[in-house]
């Protein structure tokens, strides 16, 4: 046979070509300097506009807000902050610490928070987290919720002098002050007002690393800024973000030692991760909890005794052995509405949810049988088949319920084609059935795995579950001035839920990464999102 | 020969016009897409409606299909919903991908023309049956395997080469995706120019060329090569256009940001822009390509004239 000689000579051109390309990949060239795998962020690196992890995760580098999540607890701490006091829970005065400027040397003031927080709220900014201003006195008037604004200045906010503003709310918010760590809360320079283009394509902030170069939709070097006035400088010499498209491209790029850090190790891999990076692979609880919505707005969901439906449903899920089989214990059961990375000090609760948590067949069978069946006999789980891989799960959760009352036709997955034809058609409210949810969490706070989405017309309020009761306890929580109080108040509105099941906690989705043997002292924080700038460069 | 340029160019025009339309539709039907930008939360009516009005989004269509023409007609594809411009898209993504395309058309031609011209003369000999074996293994195997399974073997276990694509996508570094995306279309090649040369060895040309007393050499590269390259030509034009826009898997397994790379991107974010303009841009790509493919003809074949 004369073939595989010229199978030989075929491959052998093909290796000459590429020994002579070996080493043209060369992402370990700059020293001290970690490179990490990337999504492209879908919005300009504006920090009121940022709100998905990918840009959040940069702007976490590039900024500090007057508070900071603490990387270990996820307690908010003060960053730039002296001291946030009120008398009242309403009217807040903030002092700001001496010292700090941004990375150009402009000085950060009063007058660099409150022209950023008003810029984000500006209607004509179309900032997509403009709804975190929404407690702040004058929203309305600078972001009305039809017609034209009539104010560009949020009146609650007031500068006093270099280091001092004053802010009213329009409710008593305990909490309030904790939720400023979040990404759209960040200092802005007068250079983001002033030439708006250029600072886009090269942000100026204040935090640990500035942008060396961006190079949109394919990386963005960032280095260590060396006059950091912070306490928690950045332990590499930078960190370079490569966006990859296909998480698995990620994966075997760490593997052939061509990238430092994945912070999403992908599904198919899970099996031999292990093996792959021994004790190099992260996997630790994140902010995030994924629940089945029901679909409260559709009288056959939301009849008298459909609780006992809802429930039974909840019940007949086997969360242990999905979180099992499909996701290699990625995700943990859930037996509460938030998440184990609040602490028991936050207001996290394992088995809050008690017994409709628990996998039981035959008292699920029972409930639903008592509660007046499925509606209509059989249900439909929505979820968008785009992203995630969610149609495993979806299929496993079907299953679970169809043995559950040995009925294999009661409940089918039902899958939409786009994540944003899913969304148009939960706010259209058409779907009739339960659908899949995420909550990946603003900031550490209890009060952000409740209100936004289970109070009357919460921001995040998808099902439309409406309850007086719970409603009076978050009001009361909101305006409790201490934090176990509050808590408390809030856990109590959470025994609603178990009561009256709007939606079914499934479980609590784990942070994962892998890394290469040249870095060490990589985490996760509280969001799931890798510690950048302690890494250290071996 | 003017002429019939000029025709085929004009015949662009409502090829253009159709196929924007019919694209600006279907991606159109697929939904409002400001929805999906708000992720899991509710997106807040009031910035909703502005950042529609500014995309133009709460128009009817064909108002938004007359809006987006005439900024065609100004150069300007624009806006994709990060804030950059199509056209910036368009010059950081299109050389990317012409630059794997070439790879790729340059190995498909070489490896693909010498296999064939080998077996299509030992034709039913060994290495005839032994190139046919592996040209049908290769066709079958479809891009994402053959793709990942190079990268793994080349870029992990063997350590040649990284198993992705710097941004700034040099030449040697897209030898590997290149290969991949070649790998299919080669074994095409490889049995066009077979079969061809197969069928014109006997032909009376050949034979009067070789009666001649001409070299053998002479022969295969003048006469024979030349006459069997037709069909060749013709499939490598077509195909131009088709590795352009067939290269979204390849882009994908090897982090190549090239056109792929954003029509993924663009669809997943259903942003109607980015992939209006990088489809209609493929469209005239593919134009061209055939419009010198037919030119290519009449080099080729000097019987082929055009009026």
């Amino acid at each position: 046979m004369r073939r595989p000689g010229c199978a030989k000579w075929g491959a052998g051109a093909l290796a000459v070509a590429l020994v002579a390309t070996a080493c043209g990949g060369g992402s370990a060239g700059r020293s001290g300097v970690v490179s990490s795998s990337w999504g492209d962020p879908q919005n300009p690196l504006e920090p009121a506009n940022t709100n998905e992890v990918q840009g959040g995760k940069v702007l976490d580098m590039l900024f500090r807000g007057l508070k900071r999540y603490d990387p270990k607890t996820g307690a908010a701490v003060n960053v730039l902050a002296d001291r946030i006091e009120t008398k009242d829970s309403q009217h807040y005065t903030v002092t700001l610490k001496p010292g700090w400027t941004f990375s150009n040397g402009e000085k950060v003031t009063a007058k660099s928070f409150v022209d950023a927080w008003n810029y984000g709220a500006q209607l004509r900014n179309k900032q997509k987290n403009a709804a975190f201003f929404q407690y702040i006195d004058g929203f309305d008037r600078v972001h009305p919720a039809s017609g034209a604004a009539t104010a560009t200045t949020l009146s609650g906010l007031a500068v006093k002098d270099e280091r001092t503003f004053t802010v009213a709310l329009n409710q008593k918010f305990s909490s309030w002050p904790d939720t400023l760590g979040y990404t759209a809360f960040m200092p802005l320079p007068q250079a983001f007002f002033k030439d708006h283009a250029a600072w886009v394509d090269k942000p100026v902030g204040n935090g640990p690393y500035l942008v060396d170069s961006y190079d949109k939709g394919s990386v963005l070097r960032m280095r260590k800024w060396a006059k950091y006035p912070g306490a928690d400088p950045a332990r590499n010499g930078g960190v370079d973000l490569r966006v990859y498209t296909d998480n698995n491209t990620a994966y075997t790029d760490l593997q052939a030692g061509n990238l430092d850090l994945v912070d999403d190790v992908p599904a198919a891999q899970l099996t031999h991760v292990k093996q792959d990076l021994g004790g190099r692979y992260l996997n630790q609880p994140a902010g995030i909890i994924q629940t089945l919505t029901f679909p409260m707005y559709d009288k056959r969901w939301s009849r008298p005794g459909s609780d006992k439906v809802r429930r039974g449903l909840s019940m007949a899920i086997d969360r242990a052995q999905i979180t099992q089989e499909i996701f290699q214990r990625t995700r943990t059961p859930a037996t509460d509405w938030t998440s184990p990375v609040l602490g028991k000090a936050g207001g996290y609760q394992a088995g809050l949810c008690g017994a409709a948590c628990v996998f039981d067949p035959a008292r699920a069978r029972q409930l639903i049988k008592e509660g007046g069946g499925l509606p209509g006999g059989r249900m439909t789980l929505t979820y968008n088949a785009d992203t995630g891989s969610h149609k495993d799960w979806i299929d496993a959760i079907c299953n679970s319920i169809n043995r559950t009352l040995r009925d294999d036709r009661a409940c089918v997955g039902a899958p939409v084609g786009t994540f944003a034809d899913f969304r148009n058609k939960i706010a259209a409210r058409t779907l009739t059935g339960p659908f899949r949810a995420g909550w990946q969490m603003d900031y550490p706070l209890i009060q952000n795995f409740l209100q936004p989405l289970y109070y009357s017309n919460g921001s995040a309020n998808d099902g439309k579950f409406s309850n007086p009761h719970f409603d009076t306890l978050v009001n009361q929580a909101n305006a409790a001035t201490d934090s176990g109080a509050a808590v408390a108040k809030f856990q109590d509105a959470e025994r609603i839920l178990a009561q009256q099941m709007p939606s079914i906690p499934l479980w609590y989705q784990n942070g994962s990464g892998g890394y290469s043997e040249r870095i060490s002292n990589v985490s996760l924080n509280a969001f799931g999102v890798p510690v950048y700038n302690q890494i250290k460069v071996n | 020969m003017g002429r019939y340029v000029a025709r085929r160019l004009l015949q662009m025009i409502p090829v253009f016009v159709g196929s924007t339309f019919l694209l600006f539709f279907m991606v159109y039907a697929l939904g409002d897409p400001v929805a999906a930008m708000f992720g899991d939360r509710a997106p807040d009516p009031a910035t909703a409606a502005q950042i529609r009005r500014d995309l133009y989004l709460d128009q009817p269509l064909w108002k938004q299909y007359v809006h987006y023409m005439g900024q065609i007609f100004q150069g300007n594809f624009g806006t994709a919903f990060n804030g950059q411009s199509v056209t910036e898209l368009m010059a950081s993504a299109f050389p990317v991908t012409l630059r794997l395309t070439i790879v790729a058309v340059v190995i498909e031609m070489v490896v693909g023309i010498v296999l064939g011209v080998f077996s299509g003369l030992r034709r039913g000999r060994s290495i005839d049956t032994g190139v046919l074996l592996a040209s049908l293994v290769v066709v079958s195997i479809p891009t994402f395997v053959s793709g990942y399974l190079l990268q793994f073997v080349f870029g992990v276990r063997w350590g040649w080469a990284a198993p992705s694509v710097a941004p700034e996508a040099p030449l040697n570094e897209l030898l590997l995706p290149g290969l991949v995306l070649a790998l299919v279309s080669l074994a095409y090649v490889t049995r066009l120019t077979r079969t061809s040369i197969a069928e014109n060895t006997r032909a009376d040309y050949v034979r009067t060329a070789i009666a001649k007393g001409l070299p053998r050499r002479r022969v295969i590269s003048r006469h024979l090569l030349r006459n069997s390259l037709i069909p060749v030509v013709t499939f490598i034009g077509t195909d131009i256009g088709a590795l352009m826009g067939g290269a979204i898997v390849t882009e994908r397994i090897f982090n190549i940001h090239g056109v792929g790379y954003q029509l993924y991107q663009g669809i997943l974010r259903q942003n109607s822009p980015t992939v209006v303009g990088f489809v209609t841009i493929l469209v005239l790509v593919f134009l061209t390509a055939n419009l010198l493919v037919d030119l290519l003809y009449a080099v080729l074949d000097p019987r082929i004239r055009y009026a």
